[in-house]
């Protein structure tokens, strides 16, 4: 019994010789959600430059991106995250349902743990040919409509969310009528990839649909690569404000022993220098003054939160997103 | 014969304008599937010219990446080559109980959806799976590390070399074997002197496939790897991540070297169908 132990503890070693040998070193992991990750290059090499110059050593941090409900499963599933930052709450929880996280997340970093916000908006081709304005054009039935599936991406449930608090607004909420209008939009996809950057892919790259429900960074980041010759912005009348969440998780951290650095990877998100590299990749910073010559380019929308319409992801996410779900309903309904 | 009348139609092949048809069909379907995207390939990849592409392919992550893939293709087809040898030596001299559950269990490989291939792991050694919480408590990482990608990598080609074997083994029959046994040959000299000797052209080949496949292998690695940069990434993952983030010169570098390799594959491919054709086995494929 002894030497069996012996042997399983030096395969284990064997195993786990990369970490063993990061005694001096820090290595965490971010896994995060798909349009971050230009945002989390830069926060790292930021994170590692002020983390060397307080004399702590040094730190490396790796990344992991995918669709946020994919990748929240990989935690759940043994991927070792020292950090999740992903698309929405619901996700983090789903972390904390399986102990992996401390239920009362949320509340351990400031603004609902979500160091910078965003939203979502319309990517056209340039000169806007099928003339789209409003979420309403979305559901007539000459626009294809490019957006990743609400099953596995974060970002396609803010758009599915987005739609729906709209057809609230203007149907005087009516809650049937709002179906009817999202299964509208959906009827109109012709393909559901699983990640948002999946999505933006399939529009700008192989020029599927009309209009790409985005991430607003994610729209602005396309057009910064790929050309203002090619791609425009349209700005709905009304939309959600999308706030993607990040929190340590405790089961890791505590057997890794790495709290430290990735309380301070996470905090390092809401200081100054934080905030401003958040804006310079379009994500909306929650302080106002960081990053001023790039929050002017965002433009002013009248935005509702999930709270407000929703009561929250837990409820969104039972209703709208589980098996059986609406979105199930109206999906299967377009078929 | 010599004075056959031009006008006569040759029973023997059909009319020329058939003949040209098909010939073209065919070289028109292949100029179109496989060489057009092959040449866009390493054009895409040298578009920037060979300072960028060298470049894309010196950088940490692309190199570690390569060096994965290396290191999961060293491990996995020689465990492959001798499960192969064993499997095929068993099916093709001795008679047994479950001999053809044993063979339809070699191909449920080829049969199943890479996808399926990468769950079955994590269903197993997750964290929410059978064996998962156990091994974590002994500080075990199979998935979302090299151990996880390793397995889902010998799952995926462990037909190779046994299908490659298993019929040629079976026509040779047992003969020579028997003969050796009787002139008094061990059992090890034997298979290496007289079955080694007659397998080896389907065996080289049979790791060559093994080998392309595992080192191109997308679906259940994708599933296993937790998409780590630098650390679990393998080349076919990293040409996704890397075209996903709009840097296609070093995404199309990265697929280009697995192009080289599938290019290197079919020219062995055919040097060793070459050789069998030639007959220097001794007997015919």
């Amino acid at each position: 019994m002894m030497q069996r132990r012996t042997i399983l503890l030096s395969g284990a070693a064997a195993v786990a010789l990369p970490r063993a040998a990061a005694a001096q070193q820090v290595r965490l992991l971010n896994v995060s959600y798909d349009p971050t990750r230009e945002l989390y290059q830069d926060v790292n090499a930021a994170f590692a430059k002020s983390w060397s110059a307080q004399s702590k050593g040094s730190i490396t941090i790796q990344q992991s991106h995918g669709g946020s409900g994919r990748q929240a499963r990989s935690v759940i599933d043994g991927l070792e995250a020292d950090v999740v930052t992903l698309a929405l709450a619901y996700d983090i929880d789903a972390i904390a349902e399986r102990g992996l996280i401390a239920t009362d997340w949320q509340k351990r970093l400031p603004s609902n743990s979500a160091p910078y916000t965003s939203t979502i908006v319309f990517l056209v081709r340039r000169g806007n040919p099928k003339k789209i304005k409003d979420w309403s054009d979305l559901a007539r039935s000459d626009i294809k409509v490019i957006t990743p599936n609400p099953k596995t991406s974060g970002g396609a449930r803010w758009n599915y969310l987005a739609a729906w608090g709209y057809a609230l607004r203007t149907e005087g909420g009516d809650a049937a009528k709002a179906e009817k209008f999202v299964g509208e939009i959906f009827a109109n996809a012709p393909v559901l990839d699983t990640g948002a950057r999946g999505s933006t892919v399939t529009f700008v790259q192989r020029g599927i649909g009309d209009v790409l429900l985005a991430w607003e960074n994610e729209a602005f980041l396309a057009i910064n690569e790929l050309g203002k010759d090619k791609l425009e912005i349209v700005v709905p009348s009304v939309s959600i404000l999308a706030e993607p969440p990040v929190a340590v998780v405790d089961k890791v951290v505590d057997r890794r022993g790495t709290r430290a650095a990735a309380q301070a990877y996470l905090e390092f998100l809401y200081t100054p220098a934080g905030q401003e590299i958040a804006a310079k990749h379009y994500y909306r910073p929650r302080d106002s003054q960081a990053g001023a010559k790039y929050t002017a380019a965002f433009p002013k929308i009248d935005l509702f939160t999930i709270d407000q319409v929703f009561s929250g992801w837990q409820t969104a996410q039972k209703t709208h997103f589980a098996d059986g779900g609406i979105f199930d309903r109206l999906y299967k309904r377009k078929r | 014969m010599a004075t056959r009348p031009r006008s006569a139609v040759d029973a023997r092949t059909e009319p020329s304008p058939v003949r040209w048809l098909l010939i073209t069909v065919a070289l028109l379907f292949v100029a179109i599937f496989i060489v057009l995207p092959l040449v866009s390939v390493f054009t895409e990849a040298l578009r920037q010219g060979f300072g960028a592409y060298f470049g894309a392919l010196a950088d940490a992550d692309a190199r570690a990446a390569i060096g994965l893939t290396l290191t999961v293709a060293a491990i996995a087809v020689p465990l492959n080559l001798v499960f192969g040898v064993v499997a095929a030596w068993a099916i093709a001299k001795f008679d047994f109980r479950g001999k053809s559950l044993l063979i339809t269990f070699i191909d449920l490989p080829f049969s199943v959806s890479p996808v399926i291939s990468g769950l079955i792991y994590v269903l197993l050694f997750g964290l929410q799976g059978w064996l998962g919480p156990f091994l974590s408590e002994q500080g075990f990482k199979i998935i979302f590390a090299v151990p996880g990608i390793v397995l889902a990598t010998i799952f995926v080609t462990f037909p190779f070399v046994a299908r490659e074997l298993i019929p040629l083994m079976q026509e040779q029959g047992t003969d020579e074997e028997e003969a050796a046994l009787v002139l008094g040959a061990s059992g090890w000299q034997t298979f290496r002197r007289v079955t080694l000797p007659n397998i080896r052209w389907g065996l080289l080949y049979g790791v060559l496939l093994c080998n392309a496949r595992a080192m191109g292998e997308f679906g259940a690695v994708s599933v296993v790897s937790g998409h780590i940069r630098g650390l679990t990434n393998t080349m076919p993952l990293h040409v996704e991540i890397l075209y996903n983030e709009y840097n296609f010169v070093a995404s199309f570098a990265v697929a280009s070297l697995l192009a080289l390799l599938a290019l290197v594959t079919l020219a062995a491919k055919s040097g060793i169908e070459w050789k069998i054709g030639r007959g220097l086995t001794g007997r015919g494929h």
